[in-house]
């Protein structure tokens, strides 16, 4: 992630901001210009509730230096609640506790960091739901 | 000449969140390693909170200030103020206060700042965002406590260096699930904790921990706002105290004359540790998770350097209906998974990979 590209999808990183279209009403994640279902034009920015379901995952122990500091991790398919299958980090559980179909939200962590001196990169991961 | 503060238009905390990480460092894995399990029994607490390996001051006030508004029950766009207030900030330069703002929905249209005092950088933003809403220049402004607060290794704070804290939406009495009646501040040049520029961990001033620092300011705060107000120790529902330790809150709540079943409720340093700046706001949220209508509340922060601010809070009707809104604090509390030392090194940078 560089700093110009980390600016431009920070709604997406932060609000999980997709599109919607406006004419079929199908939710998109990462946001399209056009519809891949109706090919209409007219979609809008659309933010994603953050609920969804563990489709499945994979645990990474030979990380990319970025994420060397979170090994080992779990890379997954998350099936948002509004349609969407996205990929994403799962956080605050461990390869032992984790379970395909457990439900998720998303939160906010810290995804990488450019060494010690430049920035920290912030965006969505998701952990195990919090009943409360 | 009354030395406490009043705000002219009624105002309170509208909203109210809760975060402590997940991980739990037991104090006997400390004193393994250090002290080889010599002190057990005597230990300042059972246990300290710590951050994941992703999260730091800004994710986690996220994740507060978001349970905040789930309570505050408003737009996040109305927000005019985002402060935060650490001393564990992760950038020097860069406020952790856009970074949640952007996060939440609030950004653009908002004032955004970090602000600093040691165990007390919480309750001074909570302070000046309850005077900016009684100003009327907003309706609703958001304060943030929280810390993710490092010990020396080996070092007596290693045990209670913790990580947690809380966020409130703050505005119109109307809306209020606690209204503000008076708060005092008490803030003196005293040496007794502080940690320079570059420095990784902070030094004690000997002799003026405790007595001239911590007892000496809460209790002028306290005895102030008590007395401006015309209240007595017994008016109080529960009393919240900054927490470094489980021992000093239990004194000086002994000294100013509230009783162990005041102070219960929002004492929880015995089981995460100190969260420096999120540790009263954070037991104040324990506390409203409790609390009833018509209950009045005593929140009095301590930060070294060193100064205290007192808050009395008088508890609505709505209380009811918004507690349940999001996660309680007891709730983070219980979710708990524990490490042993040679993560907690790991993850908090007290090893290095090469």
């Amino acid at each position: 992630m560089d700093i110009p590209r980390s600016w431009r999808l920070r709604n997406q990183r932060y609000l999980l901001e997709g599109t919607r279209c406006s004419h079929c009403d199908q939710k998109h994640f990462p946001p399209v210009l056009i519809c891949p279902a109706c090919q209409s034009r007219e979609t809008a920015p659309f933010a994603f509730s953050g609920q969804g379901k563990l489709y499945s995952y994979s645990v990474v122990y030979q990380a990319p230096s970025q994420f060397e500091a979170f090994v080992p991790y779990i890379v997954a398919l998350v099936d948002l609640e509004e349609g969407p299958r996205i990929t994403a980090q799962l956080t605050d559980v461990s390869p032992e506790e984790v379970q395909i179909g457990m439900p998720l939200e998303k939160v906010i962590r810290k995804i990488s960091e450019e060494g010690e001196r430049g920035l920290i990169f912030y965006g969505y991961k998701f952990r195990p739901l919090v009943t409360y | 000449m009354k030395l406490s503060m009043k705000p002219d238009k009624p105002v309170g905390i509208v909203g109210y969140g809760a975060y402590v990480p997940r991980y739990r460092l037991p104090a006997t894995e400390i004193s393994k390693l250090w002290r080889g399990g010599q002190d057990r029994g005597a230990l300042p607490v059972k246990e300290k909170s710590l951050p994941g390996p992703d999260e730091d001051t800004i994710t986690m006030s996220i994740e507060a200030a978001q349970n905040a508004l789930l309570r505050a029950e408003i737009d996040p766009a109305q927000i005019r103020s985002v402060w935060a207030g650490s001393e564990s900030h992760p950038y020097a330069v860069k406020p952790s206060s856009t970074i949640v703002a952007q996060a939440l929905g609030i950004a653009p249209y908002t004032t955004a700042a970090d602000f600093e005092f040691a165990c007390k950088a919480g309750t001074e933003a909570m302070q000046a965002a309850l005077g900016f809403a009684a100003s009327g220049m907003a309706s609703y402004a958001l304060a943030i406590a929280m810390d993710t607060a490092q010990g020396r290794p080996g070092d007596a704070l290693e045990y209670t260096a913790a990580a947690g804290g809380a966020a409130f939406v703050v505005g119109p009495a109307e809306n209020a699930v606690a209204v503000l009646e008076g708060s005092c501040s008490y803030s003196t040049d005293t040496p007794d904790f502080f940690r320079r520029s570059y420095q990784k961990y902070p030094e004690h001033g000997n002799r003026f921990t405790g007595e001239p620092a911590y007892f000496h300011h809460i209790a002028n705060s306290v005895n102030t706002l008590l007395g401006d107000l015309d209240l007595k120790p017994e008016d109080f529902a529960a009393v919240v105290f900054h927490q470094p330790n489980t021992k000093f809150p239990q004194k000086i709540a002994k000294m100013l004359g509230f009783s162990p079943e005041q102070i219960k409720t929002g004492l929880l340093a015995p089981r995460i540790g100190n969260t420096y700046a999120g540790a009263s706001p954070l037991g104040f949220t324990a506390v409203l998770d409790e609390a009833k209508p018509g209950d009045r509340l005593l929140l009095a922060s301590f930060g070294s350097g060193a100064g205290s601010d007192a808050f009395s809070f008088v508890v609505t009707d709505r209380i009811e209906a918004v507690k349940h809104k999001a996660p309680s604090t007891e709730s983070y509390i219980e979710r708990c998974v524990r490490v042993d030392y040679a993560t907690y090194a790991r993850w908090r940078n007290k090893i290095r990979h090469f």
